[in-house]
């Protein structure tokens, strides 16, 4: 075991290496570009035994990804935004292959405007594909994260592929302390894939992928995606509490953060959490009762989780970092049918970190006071879109420049 | 009469191996040209195979719960089988340096795809395959048309045809006014292993060309003019017929690419009339009746006929 100083996109690349796979197609987009680089580099020194190819684009990267995976090899792949959603038809396809592919996404918003920080439209707009889908904060969680994809993936009773989500920016280039664990200790937690579904070779025909002709077998065989999905929840608990005893790093499928005598939660994801950990120890300071769920098992959505965490709390808001144009917070929504039919608390949307964009401390103090109002006249479905008088004023004066003149009215 | 390249292994009808691999009883439809080709290739090939699909008429052969291949069918989509063929032979090739899986397991990958994939939405990951020297074969079943959704005009339709997207008006007597693409010189442009174009009417030419392409390693491509009963409109029994007098007549030339040679392996000496052939087929009627455009049908016997004027004088 070693300690080292590693990017969450470093960290990612000592995934696939730790998890031995045998293949890496790839194709560059940036914020991902780190971890297929790094991979490459390891594979031409010999230190790792896996092939790579650069495909022609994203589309038939994740297609390579999932066919060689159906043939029987460990696949590790990772993309971003406009790549992810380049090769989308394919998240669909390969998910309905059953074969155990584990996908990491750098998030990054997606155009238009084009852009290169991060929001989560990218990766939740994946989340009815059928691949699972796994959310980190932090750089070792990247790393663990993906050791454990692949136990879950390659379950017999899931045998799905599994997405790790990290932020861009933000993790993927953020260097933090991350234990890289002993190989021979990933090999005992992680013993080498042994296909027993789907394989190809000579003595073993198959047929793939074939087509159904009407509404039954097509609604078999996607009923068979959601039990395994389904089961993918226990799966991965009893994955984390063998990862805990192995590693002593402990990952559910929901994380609180000093949740015990909360009154007010907020419910986030990813790495933003780490700042809005800090707000809630700023809030503690001043006497509010405050904690943060963090999501991050967003598929299979743990539902009982979230209920359990939620139930008696004075006041919830749900922060997304992403928006559904229309209808507001993906995750509050998913977030509001796990309570549906319960005794919720008043739950609140609110909607920041669009593209990268931080969040302020006064943002926090609003939010909560938002909550406060919402414990006496009750929570509200429409989004709250975070925005500061001052970053108005910025795009106002931006604008201003553009139009070349004083023309943008006041 | 044609005269024909010396054939090295398929030379004469009885060389043609007896096994099936591609089982009877699929659901194409009857007189499938694309699929007696694809008949003969797997008979070259022999059984150690896998096939992989691109969106069109043959991802109707393995419809759940069957499969008429006695090897292995994987579908992807319409504009990545090449990936998928990519990602498949790494995978073999991986697993046998690694002992995973025994040598005579490995299988050849087989790219299945129609014209109207090939010529567009499958083309950009077909040059990359090619360009990467992925050991492949590429079967191209070429109809001249998105013929599964009902025969509209793809970027193979010929001038002078018509689609259901192209059909002839008095505003465009022609129907298609576009020129067929030629996949075959595209494809050669980046000097794969094997290059050919095949006929299912002329089966000892395709057997022997796959099967000394089987010798190469890197990417085999083949593009087989295949008749189409519904879209061509001509009946099933005449299909072979009709792929006959597309190589007589000198529409459909067979040819094979290998280094930076072209080579006519069957050369229509006496070509039978392009008139011919067009009148076996209902979507050229609109040449001829309820009046003979003869300007239009002037140009496609002289398109042909500088075709086999530029191939006699090199």
């Amino acid at each position: 075991m070693a300690r080292d100083l590693l990017t969450g996109n470093a960290a990612a690349a000592w995934g696939a290496r730790l998890a031995e796979v045998d293949y890496v197609p790839a194709y560059p987009i940036t914020p991902q570009t780190e971890i297929i680089e790094s991979v490459a580099q390891w594979i031409a020194r010999g230190e790792m035994a896996a092939r790579m190819v650069t495909l022609d684009s994203e589309h038939s990267m994740l297609t390579a990804a999932g066919a060689a995976a159906a043939t029987g090899a460990r696949v590790f792949s990772a993309s971003s935004s406009q790549g992810l959603l380049y090769a989308f038809e394919m998240l669909y396809t390969v998910a309905g292959w059953r074969v155990p592919l584990v996908l990491v996404n750098v998030a990054r918003a997606v155009a238009a405007p084009i852009t290169l920080e991060p929001d989560h439209n990218d990766v939740l707009a994946a989340r009815d594909s059928g691949f699972l889908q796994i959310h980190a904060e932090t750089c070792q969680e990247v790393l663990d994260s993906i050791l454990m994809a692949y136990r879950l993936a390659e379950h017999p009773d899931v045998l799905l592929p599994v997405m790790v989500n990290l932020d861009g920016f933000y993790l993927s280039f953020t260097r933090e302390p991350v234990e890289v664990p002993d190989l021979q200790a990933v090999r005992e937690f992680l013993p080498p894939y042994q296909p027993e579904h789907a394989r190809f070779s000579g003595s073993h025909a198959m047929a793939q992928g074939v087509a159904v002709l009407g509404g039954s077998a097509y609604a078999f065989f996607k009923y068979q995606m959601q039990r395994a999905a389904e089961a993918a929840g226990a799966v991965h608990g009893a994955i984390a509490a063998e990862f805990s005893q192995r590693f002593g790093r402990t990952y559910g499928a929901v994380e609180g953060y000093r949740l015990d005598d909360a009154e007010w939660v907020l419910v986030m994801s990813n790495s933003f959490s780490t700042a809005g950990k800090a707000e809630v120890t700023r809030l503690r300071e001043r006497g509010e009762r405050v904690g943060l769920l963090r999501l991050r098992l967003i598929r299979p959505f743990p539902h009982e989780e979230i209920a359990r965490a939620l139930a008696g709390r004075r006041g919830v808001a749900v922060i997304d970092q992403n928006i559904s144009v229309g209808k507001g917070g993906i995750l509050f929504a998913e977030v509001a049918s796990a309570l549906y039919g319960r005794s919720a608390p008043p739950l609140v949307s609110f909607i920041g970190g669009l593209g990268g964009r931080r969040f302020r401390s006064e943002e926090f103090d609003q939010m909560l006071a938002t909550l406060h109002t919402a414990a006496d006249t009750g929570g509200s479905s429409a989004p709250h879109l975070l925005f500061t008088a001052g970053e108005y004023r910025q795009v106002r004066d931006m604008l201003r420049i553009a139009h070349g003149s004083a023309a943008v009215e006041s | 009469m044609a005269m024909q390249t010396r054939r090295e292994i398929y030379k004469g009808i009885k060389d043609i191996p007896r096994p099936e691999h591609l089982a009877a009883g699929t659901g194409l439809c009857g007189g499938c040209g694309g699929l007696l080709a694809l008949r003969l290739f797997h008979k070259a090939l022999g059984p150690n195979a896998i096939f992989v699909n691109a969106a069109g008429c043959l991802t109707l052969l393995a419809v759940f719960p069957f499969s008429p291949f006695h090897s292995s069918w994987l579908y992807t989509a319409m504009a990545s089988a090449p990936a998928g063929a990519q990602g498949i032979r790494d995978a073999l090739d991986v697993l046998i340096a690694k002992g995973r899986l025994a040598r005579a397991d490995d299988l050849k990958v087989v790219v299945v795809t129609g014209d109207g994939a090939a010529n567009g939405i499958g083309l950009q990951a077909t040059l990359a395959a090619i360009q990467r020297g992925l050991d492949f074969y590429y079967f191209c079943y070429d109809n001249e048309a998105f013929a599964n959704t009902g025969f509209q005009m793809s970027p193979a339709s010929p001038y002078g045809s018509r689609t259901a997207t192209t059909p002839p008006t008095a505003t465009l007597p022609a129907g298609t006014t576009t020129h067929k693409q030629d996949l075959f010189e595209l494809w050669r442009a980046q000097r794969p292993a094997f290059v050919a174009t095949v006929s299912p009417a002329y089966p000892l030419d395709l057997l022997d060309k796959v099967g000394r392409a089987g010798r190469l390693a890197g990417p085999k491509l083949f593009i087989s003019l295949s008749s189409c009963p519904p879209g061509w409109g001509i009946e099933p029994a005449d299909s072979v017929a009709v792929a006959k007098l597309a190589v007589d007549s000198g529409v459909w030339p067979l040819k094979e690419g290998r280094d930076a040679a072209v080579v006519h392996t069957v050369t229509p000496h006496h070509r039978r009339p392009v008139e011919e052939y067009l009148r076996t087929q209902a979507r050229y009627r609109h040449l001829f009746d309820p009046t003979r455009q003869d300007d239009i049908l002037r140009q496609l016997q002289a398109d042909v006929d500088a075709y086999w004027a530029a191939v006699t004088r090199t």
